[in-house]
């Protein structure tokens, strides 16, 4: 458990997040040069289409950002140490604003293509439903005065709430749906072309590397606010008196 | 006692409860018939439509009134921090868990066949529907509900969530469980077993019975 520990801890630090930060910029900007240069249209969907190099990436990162608020919340339940807490507040966090992304990317899409802003497609809906439940776990962080217990709630609904990630993606396969079947990650040979499919991965990277940024940050800022809450309440604790001033 | 004795120890004491506080009978009964009244009036008056919503509106009260439900049997163990008894109790958190999932999920059975005979007398059940299948879809939507609002009505024990948590949790982690069982209802009053709804919806219970015996513990520390 020491291992992953001190690798947050130096991923949080201050130098780590300045490499991170440039190194969004540096891939964003190649995965956008990609998308809109290097990458043909669509031969169906015409330019529009170029939505899917934000899109998909922004769809997969965020349920690897719900992955990684089960794998905190797991973590903290069984060692109860904070930095797992950190972890997972800070996925969910990120995760919530990558998934509203998706959705409204998703809407974007939709209308140019299907011509309707929202067609309760299964796949959109349970991703938006997907979204409600992060919004949910912000809310058990926020509702009880204990802290302990705010952490142990939010991290049984961030187990439960990734049981709802392979339906998303499941749903697709299990009900019939307007949404295009997954392109890449299926049995076979993914049906795009090379020049997409490499633009495609590299969008794929600097969404990544922009989350692990976000993630960084955040969690360095959840350190440095509970160092403030325990130096305030340090302050406000008197110090014990010894039993000889207590009579003196 | 053996873990089973402690699951029925448990579901004896919430069910005598509700039995002698009526809860069910005096909030959630009435809210569930002025709910299906209502969405006739907003739907209707044409029996079609009224028949197409029919399992949607069918579980959307089940979703309600787990939530109604799950909430007041945690205020009753908040009540004179009864619930403390219940963490000092030397039986396995798993076994509360299960006692109160099988309780919810008992009323619920009760609760969602009133709500299916309101329906076909309301709405027009259509001809063939086939009660073994509307059996089974209850029974297995009952137990995921009663896992469910089990699991996470620990939240609404808190003084200032006030319960306003868990209707923001529950409707959303419900999602796939709702589609299932909507299908399965559907299919159903169509006069066939849905088998592939009700295989996910059987999924869904294994996962979130499985969900709450692992992590229920947790709900209760303080």
């Amino acid at each position: 458990m020491r291992g992953p520990l001190r690798l947050a801890g130096r991923l949080t630090g201050a130098r780590s997040r300045r490499s991170l930060g440039r190194w969004a910029l540096i891939v964003s900007a190649l995965a956008l040069v990609g998308a809109l240069v290097v990458a043909p249209p669509d031969a169906r969907q015409g330019e529009v289409q170029r939505l899917l190099y934000l899109h998909v990436p922004t769809a997969w990162v965020a349920f690897a950002a719900f992955a990684l608020v089960f794998a905190g919340s797991v973590a903290y339940l069984r060692t109860g140490r904070v930095h797992w807490d950190r972890l997972a507040e800070a996925a969910a966090e990120a995760g919530v604003v990558f998934t509203g992304l998706t959705i409204v990317l998703g809407m974007l899409w939709g209308r140019a293509v299907w011509g309707a802003w929202w067609t309760w497609d299964p796949r959109l809906t349970t991703t938006l439903v997907l979204l409600l439940i992060y919004v949910g776990y912000g809310a058990v962080r926020h509702a009880p005065d204990n802290p302990s217990r705010s952490r142990r709630w939010a991290a049984v609904v961030g187990i439960a709430g990734f049981v709802d990630v392979p339906v998303v993606h499941m749903s697709v396969v299990w009900w019939r749906s307007v949404h295009q079947p997954p392109s890449v990650l299926r049995p076979g040979a993914p049906a795009m072309p090379p020049a997409m499919l490499l633009v495609l991965l590299v969008a794929v990277v600097a969404c990544t590397v922009v989350f692990l940024w976000l993630l960084a940050t955040r969690m360095a800022v959840r350190r440095l606010e509970d160092r403030l809450v325990s130096a305030v309440l340090d302050d406000r604790v008197p110090p014990r008196t010894t039993p000889a001033r207590a009579r003196g | 006692m053996s873990a089973w004795a402690d699951v029925a120890a448990i579901t004896a004491k919430d069910l005598r409860i509700e039995w002698r506080a009526r809860h069910a009978g005096s909030v959630i009964v009435p809210f569930v018939v002025t709910l299906v009244v209502t969405a006739g009036l907003a739907f209707g008056p044409g029996i079609s439509l009224l028949r197409q919503t029919a399992p949607g509106l069918i579980w959307l009260t089940g979703l309600f009134a787990v939530v109604l439900a799950a909430r007041h049997a945690y205020e009753v163990e908040s009540a004179d921090d009864a619930v403390t008894g219940l963490l000092l109790a030397p039986i396995d958190k798993a076994a509360v868990f299960a006692g109160k999932a099988n309780a919810l999920g008992a009323q619920l059975v009760v609760l969602q066949a009133a709500v299916i005979g309101l329906v076909g007398l309301l709405y027009g059940l259509p001809p063939g529907s086939s009660a073994p299948a509307l059996a089974v879809t209850v029974v297995l939507g009952a137990l995921g509900l009663g896992a469910m609002g089990s699991l996470l009505g620990a939240v609404a024990g808190a003084p200032r969530t006030q319960g306003s948590v868990l209707p923001l949790l529950v409707f959303p982690l419900a999602a796939p469980l709702l589609l299932a069982v909507t299908g399965a209802t559907a299919g159903a009053f169509r006069g066939v077993f849905a088998v592939q709804w009700l295989s996910l919806l059987a999924a869904f219970d294994v996962v979130f019975w499985s969900l709450g015996i692992l992590l229920y513990g947790a709900t209760l520390e303080d």
